[in-house]
Protein backbone atom coordinates (compact mmCIF):
# COMPACT_ATOMS: atom_id res chain seq x y z
CA UNK A 1 0.00 0.00 0.00
CA UNK A 2 3.09 2.31 1.10
CA UNK A 3 5.06 1.38 -1.96
CA UNK A 4 1.62 2.15 -4.29
CA UNK A 5 1.28 5.80 -2.57
CA UNK A 6 4.80 6.64 -2.63
CA UNK A 7 4.54 5.51 -6.52
CA UNK A 8 1.47 7.71 -6.80
CA UNK A 9 2.81 10.24 -4.77
CA UNK A 10 6.12 10.26 -7.54
CA UNK A 11 4.09 10.77 -10.60
CA UNK A 12 1.46 13.21 -9.04
CA UNK A 13 4.93 15.73 -8.26
CA UNK A 14 6.49 14.74 -12.35
CA UNK A 15 2.74 15.64 -13.69
CA UNK A 16 2.60 19.12 -11.66
CA UNK A 17 6.48 19.95 -12.40
CA UNK A 18 5.15 18.90 -16.24
CA UNK A 19 2.06 21.41 -15.50
CA UNK A 20 4.42 24.21 -14.29
CA UNK A 21 6.94 23.88 -17.21
CA UNK A 22 4.40 24.23 -19.72
CA UNK A 23 3.16 27.01 -17.74
CA UNK A 24 6.01 28.86 -17.73
CA UNK A 25 6.45 28.34 -21.21
CA UNK A 26 3.56 30.62 -21.95
CA UNK A 27 3.49 33.87 -23.40
CA UNK A 28 6.69 34.31 -24.89
CA UNK A 29 7.47 36.01 -21.39
CA UNK A 30 10.84 35.29 -19.39
CA UNK A 31 10.93 32.99 -16.15
CA UNK A 32 12.52 34.52 -13.32
CA UNK A 33 13.27 33.08 -9.84
CA UNK A 34 12.03 36.33 -7.75
CA UNK A 35 9.19 35.30 -5.59
CA UNK A 36 6.98 38.08 -3.72
CA UNK A 37 4.19 35.91 -2.62
CA UNK A 38 3.91 36.61 1.11
CA UNK A 39 0.29 35.12 1.60
CA UNK A 40 0.36 32.17 3.82
CA UNK A 41 0.23 28.78 1.94
CA UNK A 42 -1.50 25.74 3.04
CA UNK A 43 1.34 22.84 3.01
CA UNK A 44 -0.56 20.41 0.89
CA UNK A 45 -0.50 23.36 -1.83
CA UNK A 46 3.27 24.86 -1.07
CA UNK A 47 4.92 22.80 -4.48
CA UNK A 48 2.43 23.64 -6.64
CA UNK A 49 2.28 27.42 -5.46
CA UNK A 50 5.87 27.45 -5.17
CA UNK A 51 5.91 26.43 -9.10
CA UNK A 52 3.43 28.71 -10.46
CA UNK A 53 5.33 31.55 -8.77
CA UNK A 54 8.45 30.31 -10.94
CA UNK A 55 6.34 31.65 -14.11
CA UNK A 56 6.70 35.27 -12.98
CA UNK A 57 6.70 37.10 -16.58
CA UNK A 58 8.68 39.64 -18.37
CA UNK A 59 7.07 40.73 -21.50
CA UNK A 60 9.22 42.52 -24.38
CA UNK A 61 6.67 44.02 -26.14
CA UNK A 62 8.27 45.54 -30.23
CA UNK A 63 5.88 47.69 -32.08
CA UNK A 64 3.65 45.36 -33.68
CA UNK A 65 3.07 45.73 -37.63
CA UNK A 66 0.32 47.68 -36.90
CA UNK A 67 1.50 49.91 -35.05
CA UNK A 68 5.02 49.98 -37.67
CA UNK A 69 3.00 50.82 -40.59
CA UNK A 70 1.00 53.84 -38.21
CA UNK A 71 4.52 55.18 -37.84
CA UNK A 72 5.70 55.73 -40.88
CA UNK A 73 2.18 56.74 -42.49
CA UNK A 74 1.90 59.62 -39.28
CA UNK A 75 5.65 61.07 -40.69
CA UNK A 76 3.84 61.56 -43.52
CA UNK A 77 5.55 59.08 -45.98
CA UNK A 78 4.27 58.45 -49.20
CA UNK A 79 3.06 54.79 -50.10
CA UNK A 80 5.74 52.49 -52.65
CA UNK A 81 4.41 49.08 -53.67
CA UNK A 82 8.24 48.86 -54.59
CA UNK A 83 9.43 48.31 -51.49
CA UNK A 84 7.32 45.39 -50.34
CA UNK A 85 8.03 41.62 -50.32
CA UNK A 86 6.52 40.82 -53.55
CA UNK A 87 4.28 38.03 -52.73
CA UNK A 88 5.86 35.95 -55.98
CA UNK A 89 8.13 35.00 -53.17
CA UNK A 90 5.54 33.31 -50.64
CA UNK A 91 6.15 29.69 -52.24
CA UNK A 92 10.01 29.98 -51.31
CA UNK A 93 9.54 30.23 -47.87
CA UNK A 94 9.73 26.39 -46.31
CA UNK A 95 11.41 26.79 -43.35
CA UNK A 96 9.89 27.49 -39.61
CA UNK A 97 12.21 30.35 -39.48
CA UNK A 98 11.98 31.79 -43.60
CA UNK A 99 8.03 31.64 -42.28
CA UNK A 100 8.12 33.23 -39.16
CA UNK A 101 10.06 36.29 -40.55
CA UNK A 102 7.74 36.51 -43.62
CA UNK A 103 4.71 35.74 -41.27
CA UNK A 104 5.63 39.64 -39.70
CA UNK A 105 6.87 40.88 -43.11
CA UNK A 106 3.99 40.40 -45.39
CA UNK A 107 1.83 41.48 -41.91
CA UNK A 108 3.65 44.88 -41.85
CA UNK A 109 3.01 45.18 -45.44
CA UNK A 110 -0.37 44.36 -45.16
CA UNK A 111 -0.87 47.19 -42.67
CA UNK A 112 1.29 49.37 -44.69
CA UNK A 113 -1.46 48.74 -47.81
CA UNK A 114 -4.29 49.29 -45.86
CA UNK A 115 -3.59 52.63 -44.18
CA UNK A 116 -2.85 53.86 -47.62
CA UNK A 117 -5.99 51.99 -49.05
CA UNK A 118 -4.42 49.82 -51.78
CA UNK A 119 -7.62 47.63 -51.91
CA UNK A 120 -5.81 44.77 -53.97
CA UNK A 121 -2.82 44.91 -52.09
CA UNK A 122 -5.13 44.35 -49.13
CA UNK A 123 -6.49 41.09 -49.96
CA UNK A 124 -3.15 39.48 -51.67
CA UNK A 125 -0.94 40.31 -48.58
CA UNK A 126 -3.54 38.99 -46.20
CA UNK A 127 -3.54 35.92 -48.15
CA UNK A 128 0.16 35.66 -47.84
CA UNK A 129 0.23 36.52 -44.17
CA UNK A 130 -2.11 33.30 -44.45
CA UNK A 131 0.14 30.99 -46.06
CA UNK A 132 2.52 31.71 -43.69
CA UNK A 133 0.37 31.62 -40.70
CA UNK A 134 -1.05 28.02 -42.37
CA UNK A 135 2.73 26.65 -43.21
CA UNK A 136 3.42 27.52 -39.39
CA UNK A 137 0.49 25.23 -38.56
CA UNK A 138 -1.52 28.19 -36.31
CA UNK A 139 -4.99 26.94 -36.12
CA UNK A 140 -7.44 29.51 -37.02
CA UNK A 141 -4.89 32.25 -37.17
CA UNK A 142 -6.29 33.72 -40.97
CA UNK A 143 -10.15 32.20 -41.42
CA UNK A 144 -11.43 32.46 -45.15
CA UNK A 145 -14.23 34.65 -43.14
CA UNK A 146 -11.67 36.86 -42.00
CA UNK A 147 -10.92 37.18 -46.11
CA UNK A 148 -14.58 37.83 -46.74
CA UNK A 149 -15.08 40.26 -44.48
CA UNK A 150 -12.10 42.14 -45.14
CA UNK A 151 -13.60 42.01 -49.23
CA UNK A 152 -16.89 42.96 -48.62
CA UNK A 153 -15.42 46.20 -46.41
CA UNK A 154 -12.71 46.87 -48.60
CA UNK A 155 -13.15 50.91 -48.69
CA UNK A 156 -13.79 50.38 -45.02
CA UNK A 157 -10.36 51.44 -42.85
CA UNK A 158 -11.74 50.93 -39.77
CA UNK A 159 -12.99 47.49 -40.02
CA UNK A 160 -9.77 46.78 -42.24
CA UNK A 161 -7.71 47.70 -39.60
CA UNK A 162 -9.55 45.81 -36.90
CA UNK A 163 -9.18 42.38 -38.82
CA UNK A 164 -5.48 43.24 -39.26
CA UNK A 165 -5.24 43.24 -35.69
CA UNK A 166 -7.33 40.39 -34.72
CA UNK A 167 -5.46 38.31 -37.36
CA UNK A 168 -2.36 39.05 -35.97
CA UNK A 169 -3.58 38.41 -32.54
CA UNK A 170 -5.07 34.75 -33.33
CA UNK A 171 -1.21 34.57 -34.87
CA UNK A 172 1.23 35.36 -31.96
CA UNK A 173 -1.25 34.11 -29.43
CA UNK A 174 -1.33 30.62 -30.72
CA UNK A 175 2.52 30.93 -31.11
CA UNK A 176 2.98 31.84 -27.33
CA UNK A 177 0.01 29.80 -25.74
CA UNK A 178 1.40 26.31 -27.79
CA UNK A 179 4.71 27.10 -26.24
CA UNK A 180 6.70 28.79 -29.71
CA UNK A 181 8.01 31.38 -27.65
CA UNK A 182 11.01 31.50 -30.61
CA UNK A 183 8.51 31.72 -33.47
CA UNK A 184 6.78 34.12 -32.20
CA UNK A 185 9.67 36.41 -31.32
CA UNK A 186 10.92 35.64 -34.90
CA UNK A 187 7.50 37.31 -36.09
CA UNK A 188 7.56 40.09 -34.53
CA UNK A 189 11.26 40.35 -35.27
CA UNK A 190 10.23 40.06 -39.25
CA UNK A 191 7.92 42.80 -38.93
CA UNK A 192 9.88 45.35 -37.31
CA UNK A 193 12.32 44.77 -39.66
CA UNK A 194 10.22 45.22 -42.61
CA UNK A 195 8.78 49.05 -40.62
CA UNK A 196 12.35 49.65 -39.78
CA UNK A 197 12.95 49.05 -43.82
CA UNK A 198 10.44 50.50 -45.27
CA UNK A 199 11.04 53.91 -43.66
CA UNK A 200 14.80 54.10 -44.13
CA UNK A 201 13.88 53.61 -47.95
CA UNK A 202 11.65 56.30 -47.88
CA UNK A 203 13.48 59.00 -46.15
CA UNK A 204 14.88 60.82 -48.85
CA UNK A 205 18.43 62.59 -48.06
CA UNK A 206 18.02 65.85 -49.40
CA UNK A 207 14.90 66.65 -47.26
CA UNK A 208 17.39 65.09 -44.01
CA UNK A 209 17.35 68.23 -41.37
CA UNK A 210 13.78 68.02 -39.68
CA UNK A 211 12.44 65.05 -41.40
CA UNK A 212 10.00 63.64 -39.28
CA UNK A 213 10.95 59.80 -40.53
CA UNK A 214 14.23 60.38 -39.38
CA UNK A 215 12.83 61.22 -36.24
CA UNK A 216 10.93 57.80 -36.12
CA UNK A 217 14.20 55.61 -37.63
CA UNK A 218 15.93 57.30 -34.15
CA UNK A 219 13.39 55.99 -31.94
CA UNK A 220 13.75 52.44 -32.67
CA UNK A 221 17.14 52.44 -31.09
CA UNK A 222 14.49 52.77 -27.39
CA UNK A 223 13.40 49.64 -28.72
CA UNK A 224 16.89 47.83 -29.88
CA UNK A 225 17.36 46.02 -26.37
CA UNK A 226 13.81 44.92 -26.11
CA UNK A 227 14.44 43.19 -29.61
CA UNK A 228 17.75 41.62 -28.20
CA UNK A 229 16.29 40.94 -24.78
CA UNK A 230 13.03 38.90 -26.87
CA UNK A 231 15.78 36.98 -28.37
CA UNK A 232 17.60 36.36 -25.46
CA UNK A 233 14.77 34.32 -24.00
CA UNK A 234 14.78 31.36 -27.00
CA UNK A 235 18.49 31.88 -27.02
CA UNK A 236 20.37 28.36 -27.79
CA UNK A 237 17.68 27.93 -30.93
CA UNK A 238 20.08 27.78 -34.01
CA UNK A 239 17.44 30.63 -35.85
CA UNK A 240 17.31 32.80 -33.10
CA UNK A 241 21.23 32.68 -32.79
CA UNK A 242 21.28 33.55 -36.08
CA UNK A 243 19.18 36.61 -35.78
CA UNK A 244 21.17 38.06 -32.38
CA UNK A 245 23.84 37.68 -34.05
CA UNK A 246 22.43 40.12 -36.86
CA UNK A 247 20.44 42.76 -34.66
CA UNK A 248 23.57 43.17 -32.58
CA UNK A 249 25.05 44.40 -35.85
CA UNK A 250 22.32 46.07 -36.45
CA UNK A 251 22.75 47.55 -32.72
CA UNK A 252 26.79 48.34 -33.38
CA UNK A 253 24.74 51.12 -35.91
CA UNK A 254 22.42 52.17 -33.32
CA UNK A 255 24.62 52.70 -30.75
CA UNK A 256 25.99 55.56 -32.93
CA UNK A 257 22.89 57.78 -32.13
CA UNK A 258 22.93 59.65 -29.45
CA UNK A 259 19.93 60.13 -27.96
CA UNK A 260 19.30 62.68 -24.52
CA UNK A 261 15.88 63.15 -22.48
CA UNK A 262 15.22 64.97 -19.97
CA UNK A 263 13.00 64.04 -16.74
CA UNK A 264 9.71 62.80 -17.53
CA UNK A 265 6.62 65.13 -16.32
CA UNK A 266 3.60 63.33 -16.61
CA UNK A 267 0.63 66.09 -16.33
CA UNK A 268 -3.05 65.59 -16.71
CA UNK A 269 -4.32 67.54 -20.08
CA UNK A 270 -8.16 67.97 -18.82
CA UNK A 271 -8.89 69.41 -22.57
CA UNK A 272 -7.96 65.80 -24.05
CA UNK A 273 -8.70 63.83 -20.55
CA UNK A 274 -5.44 62.14 -20.52
CA UNK A 275 -1.78 62.00 -19.01
CA UNK A 276 0.76 63.85 -21.14
CA UNK A 277 4.46 62.73 -20.27
CA UNK A 278 6.98 65.76 -20.94
CA UNK A 279 10.21 65.71 -21.72
CA UNK A 280 12.45 66.98 -23.57
CA UNK A 281 14.86 65.28 -26.28
CA UNK A 282 17.75 65.97 -28.05
CA UNK A 283 19.07 62.98 -31.02
CA UNK A 284 21.96 62.96 -33.44
CA UNK A 285 22.47 60.97 -36.11
CA UNK A 286 24.66 62.26 -39.12
CA UNK A 287 23.75 61.81 -42.79
CA UNK A 288 26.66 58.80 -42.96
CA UNK A 289 25.34 57.45 -39.85
CA UNK A 290 21.69 56.98 -41.67
CA UNK A 291 23.62 56.07 -44.85
CA UNK A 292 25.21 53.15 -42.61
CA UNK A 293 22.04 51.90 -40.67
CA UNK A 294 19.82 52.18 -44.09
CA UNK A 295 22.59 49.57 -45.82
CA UNK A 296 22.59 47.65 -42.62
CA UNK A 297 18.91 47.19 -42.28
CA UNK A 298 18.65 46.43 -46.09
CA UNK A 299 21.41 43.78 -45.80
CA UNK A 300 19.43 42.01 -43.10
CA UNK A 301 16.17 41.84 -44.47
CA UNK A 302 17.08 40.94 -48.03
CA UNK A 303 18.56 37.91 -45.84
CA UNK A 304 15.29 37.45 -44.37
CA UNK A 305 12.96 37.49 -47.70
CA UNK A 306 15.78 35.63 -50.29
CA UNK A 307 15.39 32.73 -47.71
CA UNK B 1 1.93 -2.27 -14.65
CA UNK B 2 -1.50 -0.75 -14.30
CA UNK B 3 0.52 2.51 -12.97
CA UNK B 4 2.82 3.05 -16.04
CA UNK B 5 -0.52 3.06 -18.17
CA UNK B 6 -1.44 5.52 -15.90
CA UNK B 7 1.57 7.83 -16.90
CA UNK B 8 0.47 9.08 -20.05
CA UNK B 9 -3.02 9.08 -19.48
CA UNK B 10 -2.23 11.75 -17.05
CA UNK B 11 0.46 13.41 -19.00
CA UNK B 12 -2.34 14.06 -21.62
CA UNK B 13 -4.84 15.55 -19.61
CA UNK B 14 -2.70 17.63 -18.05
CA UNK B 15 -1.64 18.88 -21.30
CA UNK B 16 -5.31 19.44 -22.54
CA UNK B 17 -5.97 21.22 -19.54
CA UNK B 18 -2.88 23.66 -19.92
CA UNK B 19 -4.22 24.39 -23.15
CA UNK B 20 -7.64 24.47 -22.15
CA UNK B 21 -6.46 27.45 -19.73
CA UNK B 22 -4.28 29.01 -22.32
CA UNK B 23 -6.87 29.46 -24.46
CA UNK B 24 -9.14 30.29 -22.26
CA UNK B 25 -6.66 33.19 -21.57
CA UNK B 26 -6.66 34.39 -25.35
CA UNK B 27 -10.83 34.39 -25.02
CA UNK B 28 -10.77 36.16 -21.76
CA UNK B 29 -7.98 38.88 -23.40
CA UNK B 30 -10.38 39.21 -26.52
CA UNK B 31 -13.57 39.33 -24.79
CA UNK B 32 -13.22 41.39 -21.71
CA UNK B 33 -9.76 43.70 -22.10
CA UNK B 34 -10.15 44.42 -25.87
CA UNK B 35 -13.43 46.18 -25.83
CA UNK B 36 -11.66 48.15 -23.18
CA UNK B 37 -9.82 49.92 -25.50
CA UNK B 38 -12.75 51.91 -27.16
CA UNK B 39 -12.02 54.05 -30.04
CA UNK B 40 -8.54 53.00 -29.48
CA UNK B 41 -7.45 50.56 -32.49
CA UNK B 42 -5.56 47.21 -30.66
CA UNK B 43 -1.90 47.06 -32.21
CA UNK B 44 -2.41 43.24 -32.46
CA UNK B 45 0.03 42.26 -29.46
CA UNK B 46 -0.76 39.71 -26.99
CA UNK B 47 0.75 39.68 -23.57
CA UNK B 48 -1.57 37.48 -21.22
CA UNK B 49 -0.29 34.90 -18.31
CA UNK B 50 -1.61 33.36 -15.26
CA UNK B 51 -0.83 35.34 -12.25
CA UNK B 52 -0.98 34.04 -8.75
CA UNK B 53 -2.27 36.42 -6.04
CA UNK B 54 0.83 38.25 -4.86
CA UNK B 55 2.83 37.64 -8.41
CA UNK B 56 4.24 40.65 -10.87
CA UNK B 57 5.22 40.66 -14.39
CA UNK B 58 6.97 43.45 -16.35
CA UNK B 59 6.38 44.75 -19.57
CA UNK B 60 9.16 47.27 -21.57
CA UNK B 61 7.58 48.84 -24.52
CA UNK B 62 8.77 51.68 -26.70
CA UNK B 63 5.80 54.41 -26.85
CA UNK B 64 5.84 56.76 -29.64
CA UNK B 65 5.71 60.75 -29.89
CA UNK B 66 3.12 60.77 -32.62
CA UNK B 67 0.23 58.04 -31.10
CA UNK B 68 -2.53 58.37 -28.24
CA UNK B 69 -2.16 55.49 -25.99
CA UNK B 70 -4.24 53.47 -23.82
CA UNK B 71 -3.54 50.80 -22.17
CA UNK B 72 -5.88 48.02 -21.04
CA UNK B 73 -5.05 46.01 -17.94
CA UNK B 74 -7.74 43.03 -17.03
CA UNK B 75 -7.73 40.29 -14.82
CA UNK B 76 -10.09 37.81 -14.18
CA UNK B 77 -13.35 38.43 -11.56
CA UNK B 78 -12.04 35.67 -9.07
CA UNK B 79 -8.82 38.18 -8.48
CA UNK B 80 -8.33 40.54 -5.94
CA UNK B 81 -7.57 44.15 -7.75
CA UNK B 82 -4.57 44.41 -10.30
CA UNK B 83 -2.16 47.15 -9.87
CA UNK B 84 -0.33 48.57 -12.41
CA UNK B 85 2.41 50.86 -12.39
CA UNK B 86 4.12 53.03 -15.21
CA UNK B 87 8.09 53.84 -14.93
CA UNK B 88 10.73 55.72 -17.01
CA UNK B 89 13.95 53.94 -17.55
CA UNK B 90 15.23 55.86 -14.09
CA UNK B 91 12.73 53.70 -12.03
CA UNK B 92 10.67 57.08 -11.64
CA UNK B 93 6.59 56.11 -11.08
CA UNK B 94 4.72 57.78 -13.69
CA UNK B 95 1.56 56.34 -13.04
CA UNK B 96 0.01 54.24 -10.72
CA UNK B 97 -3.46 53.13 -10.85
CA UNK B 98 -3.88 52.75 -7.39
CA UNK B 99 -4.29 56.28 -7.17
CA UNK B 100 -7.45 56.46 -9.52
CA UNK B 101 -9.24 53.07 -7.33
CA UNK B 102 -7.22 50.34 -9.51
CA UNK B 103 -8.82 52.08 -12.71
CA UNK B 104 -8.40 49.21 -15.57
CA UNK B 105 -7.29 51.72 -18.32
CA UNK B 106 -4.76 54.62 -18.42
CA UNK B 107 -4.78 56.90 -21.70
CA UNK B 108 -1.25 58.71 -21.98
CA UNK B 109 0.46 60.79 -25.10
CA UNK B 110 4.68 61.67 -24.89
CA UNK B 111 5.89 64.89 -25.76
CA UNK B 112 8.69 62.79 -26.79
CA UNK B 113 8.94 58.96 -27.87
CA UNK B 114 10.16 56.84 -24.34
CA UNK B 115 10.85 53.50 -23.36
CA UNK B 116 8.58 52.61 -20.59
CA UNK B 117 8.27 49.83 -18.25
CA UNK B 118 5.25 48.51 -16.95
CA UNK B 119 4.95 46.53 -13.64
CA UNK B 120 1.46 44.72 -13.20
CA UNK B 121 0.71 42.94 -9.45
CA UNK B 122 -1.87 41.18 -8.43
CA UNK B 123 -2.94 42.03 -4.95
CA UNK B 124 -3.86 39.46 -2.07
CA UNK B 125 -7.01 38.64 -1.11
CA UNK B 126 -5.03 38.35 2.60
CA UNK B 127 -6.52 34.97 3.68
CA UNK B 128 -4.19 33.14 5.41
CA UNK B 129 -4.49 29.20 5.37
CA UNK B 130 -6.78 29.08 1.85
CA UNK B 131 -5.30 28.51 -1.89
CA UNK B 132 -4.20 31.72 -3.28
CA UNK B 133 -6.49 32.61 -6.25
CA UNK B 134 -5.01 32.38 -9.73
CA UNK B 135 -6.32 33.82 -13.53
CA UNK B 136 -5.52 35.26 -16.31
CA UNK B 137 -4.42 38.62 -16.40
CA UNK B 138 -3.71 40.46 -19.57
CA UNK B 139 -1.85 43.78 -21.14
CA UNK B 140 -3.84 45.14 -24.05
CA UNK B 141 -2.34 48.51 -26.03
CA UNK B 142 -4.32 50.54 -28.49
CA UNK B 143 -3.54 53.70 -30.12
CA UNK B 144 -4.17 56.29 -32.14
CA UNK B 145 -2.78 59.19 -34.87
CA UNK B 146 -2.50 61.86 -32.27
CA UNK B 147 -4.24 64.73 -33.89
Amino acid sequence: MNKKYGICSKILVVVLMFTSLLMGCKSGGTKTTKEEVKVSIPKENATVVEDIQQAEKIFNALPSPLESAMLIKSAGARFDESLLNPIGNVNSYVTNKSMALNLGIYTCDLSFASLYEQTQLIIDYMNAAKKMADGLGILKAIEQSQIDKLEENINNSEVIMEIVSETFMNSNSYLSDNGQPAIAAMVLVGGWFEGLYISTQLVDLKEFNGNKLVGRIIDQKLSIDILLNLLESSKGNPAVDDLIFQVKKLKVVFDKISITTSKIRPEFDKVSNMTVLKSEVKTDMTPEVFRELSVTVSEIRKTFVNN
Amino acid sequence: MRILRIIPILALLVVATTFNINAQCKAFAKKVCIPELGAYTHDGNYHAAILVEGEEAELYKTFYSDMDYRVSICGEDKLPDVEFRVLDANKNVLYSNKDANFAKTWDFKLQSSQQLKLIVKVNSFNKPGETPASGCVAIMFGFKIKK
